[in-house]
């Protein structure tokens, strides 16, 4: 029987809850049972007669309760007396069921887990890029997007203002299979500090160096004066030639795919603004949510949205 | 204005202040769940402005067709009834005139404060803990004028309605005042003493019985006085009201961890939320019953009477919403239900159905008593009423039941291989259709609504021509 005693509270207000409990449903039965009965017979309209006051001319019959309500009263206390006796509900006592709400979610993880899991784990086995081109499982993976990443990533995956378009070849930390199994496993945190400390001056140069390298239209004599700057400063994570670096996620300058472009926001707003407070992008890490299966299973689903074209 | 008064030494002045700030109230509450529905709608309607936003004038509504429609309203009928079924006046004409300022200046600094932002964040107790002392003061001042009234009665014997005021007065003071329990940190911003799981369960302790005695007891003292004097009839029984009194009040106490099925809180706790919400039923439709069965040898008046209307099918509602009510309560059900539309729906019955109706039927009792007049200025404007509020509150109920397990079962649809078969977009998209329905619902109140003030305003308005005869032209 211990199974059925849990020690989540003390013995004292585990008895008080017992206590409480099951004296309130005693007063309420003793409240139908002692009034159960009258001994007053009905009139020819078939009403008791009346109490004998009145307030503000209202009288009150004095009628028996309707049988049909005394028996739902009686059915809803048994039943309540049979759900504490099979569930938790008083006190510490379990309930003869052993039923929790905790083991009733794993149960059903369980459940499902037999019965699913089995599927995803034949595409675990599938190398990513072949995977990506069995519809079927592309099927099943486009769900599991549409649930978990579409959110940000847009049900097209084509991104929005700060969350990267997974569609292009702009790949932040490299568009391999195993660079996206990180991405998803992990989670990734960009980060690109704020310049202000250069001036505005220097930031509008760099901002028109910037633009130079991506081909758009640009202050020549600034983005000059702005490679200098670029080369000392921006350099170290955006590589001399601007074609950024993967492994620390820094942007590929020279490719015109813009991250952080707010709609209606010209390119070099957008730069500027980058440049005086800085970036702070955030992926969530997924493994702890869908399990390293379905990871598997959403990176062939990324890498597949490129071979559609 | 007093000759014509059928008893002078009644307190009816704060009767009908409240009466009158019933039907303001009523079209401000109404109104504002309007916008909100149409927001639902229309995104757009938020206007892109932090004031307007649904997050911040959603709590408005419910504070202001709570506490501003259904408070005035409580505080008119109680007052009244108090007076009438005691033969004395109302104790303390300063005190009483305080709790209507008082009660007055809160809605107030709801309108403000709420749209503003700043919210405890706890539903149905946004407001902010100096607004929150002084609702305790107002309504202090209210139990020591209702209960001062009953010491001081002429009658032997408390009538049935008074209990349930006095209850509903006694419990809502000790509910505010344990959920509200906070430390304040600035002007306008305190931190609940409650932490974690325990503080959700104080929230729903108080936000059940806020239905349960604001929104349930409350009302049931309206319907025990004016439904016997509308139908002309006695009480069907002294019996079932003193049996279902006592199971309500005591039963209601435990229902609130209903709201909290499959949470952070001890399964014990929600089985005994759980249980004691099914114990409920019973006691719940006894007042129904008591109601109804009242009408027993003057069911022929409903023909002529929209009034009477009014008060029966609020106790329909009633029994109808007190029925789902311990139904959504059993976990399998709370399963589907919880987080749907189906919970908003559920409210409006209450809320439309039995709380606004048997309000609305009380008022038009009560209003030409107080303005000396025999009825209201329009009877047939009555019917009209009567007829849009229950086709609003059909549509409403009916579009939110539709939108809840339409909601509740998308959710919880999955493919063969065990992913989600619906978005959470989807299901939103897929309750657009009954948004419109409820926005027509809706409408179809505030119309109501307006055509009570109409109605109420021409009642009024005659009263103050008989005293000021003043020729008109036209």
């Amino acid at each position: 029987m211990n199974y059925l005693w849990g020690d989540s509270l003390s013995g004292f207000w585990s008895a008080w809850i017992i206590v409480i409990t099951l004296g309130s449903i005693g007063i309420a039965f003793w409240l139908l049972y002692a009034n159960r009965k009258t001994d007053k017979t009905p009139d020819a309209e078939g009403n008791v007669e009346t109490t004998g006051h009145a307030a503000d001319e209202i009288e009150e019959y004095d009628n028996p309760l309707p049988r049909w309500w005394l028996q739902l009263y009686v059915g809803t206390i048994i039943f309540s007396l049979g759900y504490l006796l099979l569930y938790p509900g008083l006190g510490n006592f379990a309930g003869l069921l052993g039923w929790s709400q905790e083991s009733q979610w794993e149960e059903e993880v369980a459940r499902a887990e037999e019965r699913f899991a089995p599927i995803f784990a034949q595409y675990q086995e599938v190398p990513i890029p072949e995977l990506a081109t069995d519809g079927e499982a592309m099927q099943v993976a486009e769900r599991i997007y549409l649930n978990n990443c579409a959110i940000c990533h847009g049900s097209n995956a084509k991104g929005g203002y700060g969350f990267p378009n997974l569609t292009d070849d702009a790949w932040l930390y490299g568009g391999a299979p195993e660079n996206i199994v990180q991405t998803l496993t992990n989670g990734r945190n960009g980060l690109m500090p704020s310049w202000q400390q250069l001036g505005s001056e220097n930031i509008e140069n760099v901002t028109q160096h910037v633009l130079s390298l991506s081909g758009l239209e640009h202050d020549a004599e600034r983005a000059e004066r702005g490679a200098a700057t670029f080369a000392s400063v921006c350099a170290a994570c955006h590589m001399p030639d601007g074609t950024g670096n993967q492994a620390l996620g820094a942007p590929n300058l020279t490719d015109d795919a813009w991250l952080y472009l707010a709609p209606g926001q010209s390119v070099a707003d957008s730069v500027r603004q980058t440049l005086r407070n800085g970036r702070n992008g955030h992926m969530p890490a997924q493994a702890a949510y869908i399990g390293e299966d379905k990871v598997h299973l959403v990176a062939a689903y990324v890498y597949s949205l490129r071979l559609e074209d | 204005m007093s000759t014509a008064l059928e008893h002078p030494t009644y307190n009816y002045k704060v009767v009908r202040q409240f009466a009158i700030m019933t039907v303001v109230w009523g079209i401000v509450g109404m109104a504002l769940g309007v916008i909100l529905a149409a927001q639902l709608v229309w995104p757009e309607l938020n206007l892109g402005l932090p004031w307007t936003s649904f997050g911040r004038l959603r709590p408005l509504h419910t504070n202001a067709v709570i506490f501003a429609f259904g408070g005035s309203a409580l505080f008119a009928t109680s007052y009244y009834v108090v007076q009438r079924t005691c033969q004395t006046r109302l104790f303390g004409d300063k005190l009483a005139a305080f709790t209507f300022w008082g009660w007055q200046a809160v809605i107030l600094s709801a309108v403000v404060s709420l749209p503003l932002g700043y919210t405890t964040t706890k539903e149905y107790a946004e407001l902010e803990w100096p607004i929150n002392i002084l609702i305790a003061v107002v309504w202090v001042s209210y139990a020591i004028v209702f209960l001062m009234t009953l010491k001081q009665r002429k009658t032997s014997h408390i009538y049935v309605a008074n209990w349930f005021f006095a209850a509903f007065i006694l419990t809502v003071a000790v509910l505010h005042i344990v959920n509200n329990a906070a430390i304040p940190v600035t002007a306008m911003y305190s931190t609940s003493i409650y932490a974690g799981t325990i503080d959700a369960m104080v929230q729903w302790w108080y936000g059940h019985n806020a239905v349960g005695f604001f929104l349930t007891a409350g009302f049931l003292g309206m319907m025990y006085y004016f439904v016997p004097k509308q139908a002309e009839r006695p009480v069907y029984s002294y019996r079932l009201s003193i049996v279902h009194f006592w199971a309500l009040i005591m039963v209601y106490m435990w229902a609130g961890p209903h709201h909290l099925h499959y949470t952070a809180l001890p399964n014990w706790a929600q089985s005994l939320g759980m249980i004691m919400s099914i114990i409920l039923l019973a006691p719940s439709w006894g007042g129904m019953i008591n109601g109804m069965m009242t009408l027993s040898g003057a069911w022929h008046k409903l023909r002529t009477d929209p009034t009477l209307r009014f008060l029966v099918v609020a106790l329909s509602f009633y029994g109808m919403s007190t029925f789902e009510g311990p139904m959504m309560a059993v976990k399998t059900v709370n399963a589907l239900s919880h987080y749907t539309d189906w919970t908003i729906g559920h409210v409006h019955a209450g809320a439309l159905g039995w709380v606004a109706m048997i309000t609305i039927g009380s008022m038009y009792h009560l209003i030409p008593r107080l303005f000396s007049r025999t009825e209201m200025h329009s009877v047939n404007l009555i019917a009209v009423h009567f007829w849009l509020a229950t086709i609003g509150t059909v549509l409403y109920i009916a579009s939110m039941w539709v939108n809840g397990i339409l909601q509740g079962l998308m959710w919880r649809a999955i493919n063969p291989d065990g992913t989600l078969m619906y978005t959470f977009v989807e299901a939103v998209e897929a309750s657009g259709p009954g948004y419109i329905v409820r926005l027509i619902g809706g409408l179809c109140w505030v119309a109501g609504m307006l055509i009570m003030a109409f109605n109420v305003f021409m009642t009024v308005r005659r009263d103050e021509g008989a005293r000021q005869p003043i020729p008109q032209t036209a």
